[in-house]
């Protein structure tokens, strides 16, 4: 009884010991490139926290935290349309006491339409990080085709085309076709009527297309060897090619690109909130959110740090997105729940089609 | 008191067993049954039913998918039977010495490499910049490049490949028991190359066949990454539907349901492929 007692002591020890090591620990989850090794470099050396980073996407985020009721990670960055929806849902996220975070480093308009999105019963759960759009991946041969998503089933193109079969491609096709799905969210008969008109036509477009692509290496790739000319795509992976060659470049489709921003959010029961507010501010500083922007490829909401930006991304940034473009952008509201489960059928449809 | 130590001890050898066996698999699959069965009717509150389970028989996509991947399956199962047999009576009983090592170690060495790094080998060899299609071109076979990857044949291709390890052992391992003096016997008996493998061989390697191609079925029938990667547009597989449900719908209690069913479709499959060809399990295993 005695041996036992001390071992359960022990084990007890142990246990404080290991918790208290992971004190100074900041487990992120995160996209890829949201949080290059010299940023976390950079950080561990200012603070003495250890960074763990977990490459994720929306889905798999919303997966994990569902799974552990928000544990495991101390801070997530999942879309701002992504957020309330889940949290009433799943109750998954905590919110964030602005106090902590210097809004100064924040883009002030994005700042407030992220607080309008992602606010709850007087909470606010997210303040924009990184954003970007989805458009069109357009190589010259099929430039004069392709200036819209609906043009990636024109017969100049066929077989040359890949989309990924999820719900951005779906609302894309919406914009294309003259309707407006986002001021149908809330209205599942009048949505359900839209995706019904897309779904026919995706079907119809079926024979252009190469392959759903599911990752953005594989798109790359295939866009590479010219395997596929026009693509639906996110804006980072056009730049990304059009410095590799210049004949590639991302398009802002006429029907408008769609916005996204990433956000920070807090997990339910993150346990180093002190860490989590520290990289938010770290992060945020002008000179740091250029580094982001250079490895990811998308732009902050930082102010200011444009000017650090690599001059080749600016000039290709600048080159897809004029004005009227950058205007014309239509950036994706919160999603409301139920809505997820009609476009999931109508992708399951599109996919079982021949 | 000599009991007692023996009883212990085989309780302390079973204890890693039977904790695996409750904890990561006996465990989950209750879990899975239970939330197959939960309907969500709002955000805080569940009620039980079969909503699920109708839903796959409603929706024809479900149960089409199903019976596409349990025929293609099926497809692959003979094919890898068809290659894997005659690798596997040339290791047996053909090669000798040191060159049965190095045969059975080139069967094994691609499976060093995990099946995402296999998938993408033959996505190189097959897609249309690739080097069949270089070869083809170079050969004058055909004017321009041709596209070999994203359809049915690729990904059956692709499957056979990285199940053809899993048929060749068991393969090996019966056809090693066969004694050289009955294949002999049969012959003398005035028996042709058909009858004796008919007669001889096929009824001996049985228990092989029937659990290499068991084994070669499950294993296919719940592969993911290379319908995925190499099937392209159409192709639709089942374990690709339970991972959309779960991952990206976030639709756990139709996923559950999906699960469940392979498991009890597939088991079913195995079931009546055993009393179509007049095996039991006792026999394969014994």
């Amino acid at each position: 009884m005695n041996t036992l007692h001390r071992l359960g002591l022990g084990l007890l020890a142990t246990t404080w010991v290991i918790s208290s090591v992971q004190a100074d620990e900041l487990r992120l989850l995160t996209w890829g490139g949201y949080a290059p090794d010299a940023v976390v470099a950079q950080f561990e050396e200012e603070t003495g926290i250890d960074v763990q980073v977990t490459l994720s996407n929306n889905e798999d985020m919303i997966s994990k935290l569902r799974a552990t009721g928000g544990a495991g990670f101390d801070l997530a960055q999942p879309s701002q349309d992504r957020i309330i929806g889940v949290q009433r849902q799943f109750n998954i996220y905590q919110p964030l006491d602005m106090s902590r975070i210097e809004s100064d480093l924040f883009q002030a308009s994005m700042l407030s339409a992220t607080r309008e999105s992602t606010s709850l019963n007087g909470n606010q759960y997210g303040v924009p990080a990184v954003w970007g759009t989805s458009g069109l991946i357009v190589a010259d041969a099929a430039a004069n085709t392709v200036t819209d998503y609906t043009d990636l089933c024109a017969d100049a193109v066929a077989g040359r085309v890949s989309y990924r079969l999820k719900r951005p491609t779906l609302i894309g096709f919406a914009y294309a076709m003259g309707e407006d799905p986002f001021a149908a969210y809330n209205d599942e008969g009048e949505y359900r009527a839209i995706l019904e008109k897309v779904e026919a036509e995706l079907i119809d477009c079926k024979p252009n297309v190469k392959t759903y692509w599911s990752g953005g290496d594989q798109l790359l790739a295939l866009l590479r060897t010219g395997e596929v000319t026009a693509a639906m795509a996110w804006d980072a992976g056009g730049w990304t090619l059009n410095a590799e060659d210049a004949s590639i470049n991302f398009v802002a489709p006429e029907s408008g690109a769609l916005g996204w921003i990433d956000t920070f959010a807090l997990p339910r029961r993150a346990e180093n909130l002190d860490a989590a507010y520290q990289w938010i501010n770290f992060v945020m500083r002008p000179e740091i959110a250029a580094q982001i922007t250079n490895q990811s490829g998308n732009f902050t909401a930082s102010v200011g740090a444009d000017a650090f930006v690599r001059a080749e991304l600016r000039d290709a940034y600048r080159a897809s997105f004029d004005q009227d473009a950058l205007d014309n952008i239509n950036w994706y509201p919160p999603v409301p729940p139920g809505l997820e489960a009609i476009e999931g059928q109508v992708l399951d449809r599109i996919q079982a089609a021949n | 008191m000599n009991r007692t130590a023996g009883k212990l001890s085989l309780l302390l050898l079973l204890t890693p067993f039977v904790l695996w066996i409750v904890l990561l698999v006996l465990l989950p699959h209750v879990q899975m049954l239970r939330v197959s069965f939960q309907v969500r009717e709002s955000w805080d509150s569940l009620s039980w039913g079969v909503t699920q389970y109708s839903n796959f028989f409603a929706e024809s996509y479900y149960w089409r998918t199903f019976i596409r991947t349990g025929v293609m399956s099926m497809l692959t199962t003979a094919l890898t039977l068809l290659i894997g047999f005659p690798i596997a009576w040339y290791i047996a009983k053909l090669a000798r010495g040191r060159a049965r090592g190095v045969l059975f170690l080139a069967c094994l060495i691609p499976f060093w490499a995990s099946e995402l790094v296999r998938t993408y080998g033959w996505m190189i060899l097959l897609r249309e910049s690739g080097l069949f299609s270089g070869w083809l071109q170079a050969l004058g076979w055909v004017d321009g490049p041709v596209e070999l990857l994203y359809n049915d044949a690729a990904v059956i291709v692709g499957l056979v490949y990285n199940a053809l390890l899993f048929m060749v052992v068991p393969l090996v391992t019966t056809l090693d028991g066969l004694d050289d003096n009955l294949v002999e016997a049969g012959y003398d008996l005035g028996g042709n190359h058909w009858n004796v493998l008919r007669e001889v061989v096929i009824p001996w390697a049985m228990p092989g066949i029937v659990s290499g191609c068991i084994v070669v079925f499950m294993l296919t029938l719940g592969s993911y990454l290379t319908p995925t990667l190499m099937g392209g547009k159409d192709s639709a597989w089942f374990t690709q539907q339970i991972f959309t449900q779960f991952i990206t719908r976030f639709n756990w209690e139709q996923g559950a349901a999906l699960g469940v069913l392979l498991l009890v479709l597939s088991s079913l499959l195995v079931w009546l492929g055993l009393r179509l060809t007049g095996q039991n399990l006792r026999k394969v295993l014994g």
